[in-house]
């Protein structure tokens, strides 16, 4: 079974972002594998350790430098990576069209895994895009997966410690939610096998957007201004409490 | 093809508080004639049970004029993807292009499935939404960037994040219309179990006006039972920062930042909460902050409305105190 895992290259969640030319943001800053992409290879991994016949492949849309990525995806443990190279910024419409189209250009998918997003973007679909395009099941935010027989079981959890447990025929898409496992992050020996792993680059042809021009264009970019002015609550824990309360009857007006 | 619609949500009780501030925000920038005098588009809602009179005339009151009863499968009405499939069909049928839900727990597994099937474009979490320009605004970059996007196609999805927008009423009267889409059937995804769990039936995180967060000034699991109470004394939810989930306090589920809930309350009192940048790109969007905490160098006492240097674990049963007796 080939166990194809969609990686994303995006900002580190603790660099400042720069907005240049009102549309972008500055890419002189550090990237990284998303964070929900590592608990989606991590999974990959064990599920090869129980079945030792599958392949674990790294996909990834992105520039030149997106191939660290890739290479964190191999240290984690998957066994090769395919890098689909560009400078441009796709839509979520075009990006699953992108992944799809390379990974049925590849191989056979068993299961495609993603993390339930991405920490850039944010847009929380790419998944079920995909998901559309093989025809094929999804869930997402899952935090528990048992493969049986073409089936695999999941538990997706919604909020508040609601949890669905589906049954999805394979192949299907999965989005990995946090709490799936604690990522496996890479020993100095699996940095260094990793530098060996093949990492395929193909260049991105014609074709990507979709043909009845559904797309979804970031046409402006700006910076979140916080534009608090903190006061001060004083006095002891009575008197703060009966300021809050205050605050949240007269000024929030939240309570009555 | 000009309609908009709404997917209205449910709740144990009825259609949830938090679908009114959709349905304004869908009738001011979701119907092409608002305010142009042309009275043929309306605002169609799709709700997915059958509509008693109470509904019905809430409905009419935020300016609902057709209402569609979306008919599913019997058994299958917890299936997100024959949920899906069922609302698509009803919004094709009644050539809706423009479709707004909310953003919540059930949206995230139900909009993007539509647009999905759809191949149509969708902007989640988004605060702004207007169907007549295709544009959306929404939080990118862990909430350190606004971003407008313009969406084209036939049509269009908005996931609108809760309290976006204060409702406002606008009273018209509605037909109902039954659209059956009981022959739906399962493609390849099928629910085993739902369990509702513990928080199941508290306020969810991505709808509360209010939430009261701890971190690690909480010192301790059982700490957060000072929050629980204070909720509910405020219809609050209760989150937490990752050091609080990390350090097994309470679930992941309660997460307030980067990689957990993105919240848009109308308050939010964070308890013994240092603000990361982390913890900031979740609850940024918040309308007012309340921050308590011993640390008066914590860097979220420099980016909060209100502050005071104290112990949360003495104030919120405090506040619980005054508003149990005046």
């Amino acid at each position: 079974m080939q166990i194809y895992v969609c990686v994303k290259h995006v900002p580190d969640s603790a660099a400042n972002i720069h907005v240049i030319d009102d549309i972008r943001i500055d890419p002189n800053l550090a990237f990284l594998l998303n964070p929900y992409d590592e608990h989606a290879v991590t999974e990959a991994v064990k599920i090869k350790e129980q079945h030792p016949e599958a392949e674990v492949i790294a996909v990834c849309l992105g520039p030149e430098d997106a191939e660290n990525t890739v290479r964190s995806a191999l240290a984690m443990g998957a066994d090769r990576g395919i890098l689909v190279q560009t400078d441009s910024i796709f839509d979520s419409i075009e990006t699953a069209r992108i992944l799809h189209q390379t990974i049925t250009d590849d191989g056979v998918p068993g299961m495609i895994w993603t993390g339930k997003e991405s920490i850039d973007a944010e847009g929380m679909q790419t998944m079920f895009r995909i998901g559309a395009l093989l025809d094929c099941p999804v869930a997402t935010n899952v935090v528990q997966v048992a493969l049986g027989d073409n089936k695999a079981v999941v538990d997706s959890e919604r909020v508040g410690g609601v949890v669905y447990t589906y049954e999805l025929d394979l192949p299907c898409v999965l989005g990995a939610g946090r709490g799936l496992n604690t990522p496996k992050y890479p020993t100095f020996p699996d940095v260094v096998k990793s530098k060996k792993k093949p990492v395929k680059t193909v260049s991105l042809d014609a074709g990507a957007s979709s043909p009845d021009g559904a797309s979804m264009k970031v046409v402006k970019l700006e910076p979140l201004i916080q534009t608090r002015t903190p006061k001060a609550m004083t006095g002891d824990p009575d008197t703060i409490a009966r300021e809050i309360v205050t605050i949240l009857l007269q000024e929030a007006k939240v309570i009555s | 093809m000009s309609n908009a619609a709404v997917i209205i949500e449910l709740d144990g009780t009825g259609i949830k508080e938090a679908n009114w501030g959709m349905v304004t925000m869908a009738r001011m920038g979701g119907t092409p004639s608002e305010g142009t005098g042309d009275s043929k588009a309306g605002l169609i809602a799709c709700i997915m049970t059958p509509v008693d009179d109470s509904m019905r005339s809430e409905l009419e009151s935020y300016g609902i004029s057709t209402i569609v009863e979306v008919v599913l499968p019997q058994g299958l009405e917890t299936n997100p993807d024959v949920s899906a499939r069922a609302l698509l069909s009803a919004v094709k049928a009644h050539q809706v292009s423009s479709v707004y839900g909310l953003s919540t727990a059930l949206g995230k597994d139900l909009l993007p499935r539509m647009a999905a099937l759809a191949g149509s474009p969708l902007v989640m979490d988004c605060f702004e939404a207007d169907a007549r320009t295709g544009m959306a605004r929404t939080s990118q970059y862990s909430g350190k960037t606004l971003a407008s996007i313009k969406m084209t196609g036939e049509r269009i999805f908005f996931g609108v994040k809760p309290n976006s927008r204060e409702p406002e009423k606008k009273p018209v009267s509605a037909e109902i219309l039954r659209f059956d889409a009981s022959d739906t059937a399962i493609q390849g995804l099928r629910v085993l179990d739902v369990q509702t769990g513990d928080q199941g039936k508290a306020v969810s995180l991505a709808e509360a006006e209010v939430i009261i967060a701890g971190g690690r000034g909480m010192k301790n699991a059982k700490n957060f039972d000072i929050l629980v109470q204070c909720a509910e004394k405020l219809k609050a939810a209760v989150g937490a920062s990752r050091v609080a989930v990390d350090s097994g306090w309470v679930p992941y589920a309660m997460q307030v930042g980067q990689t957990g809930e993105k919240v848009s309350p109308k308050v939010y009192i964070a308890c013994g909460i240092s603000g990361s940048i982390q913890h900031f790109a979740g609850m940024k969007m918040s309308g007012m902050v309340i921050a308590l905490n011993t640390d008066e160098n914590a860097a979220i006492m420099a980016n909060c409305d209100y502050y005071a240097v104290a112990d949360a674990l003495e104030v919120i049963p405090a506040v619980t105190r005054i508003l149990e007796n005046g």
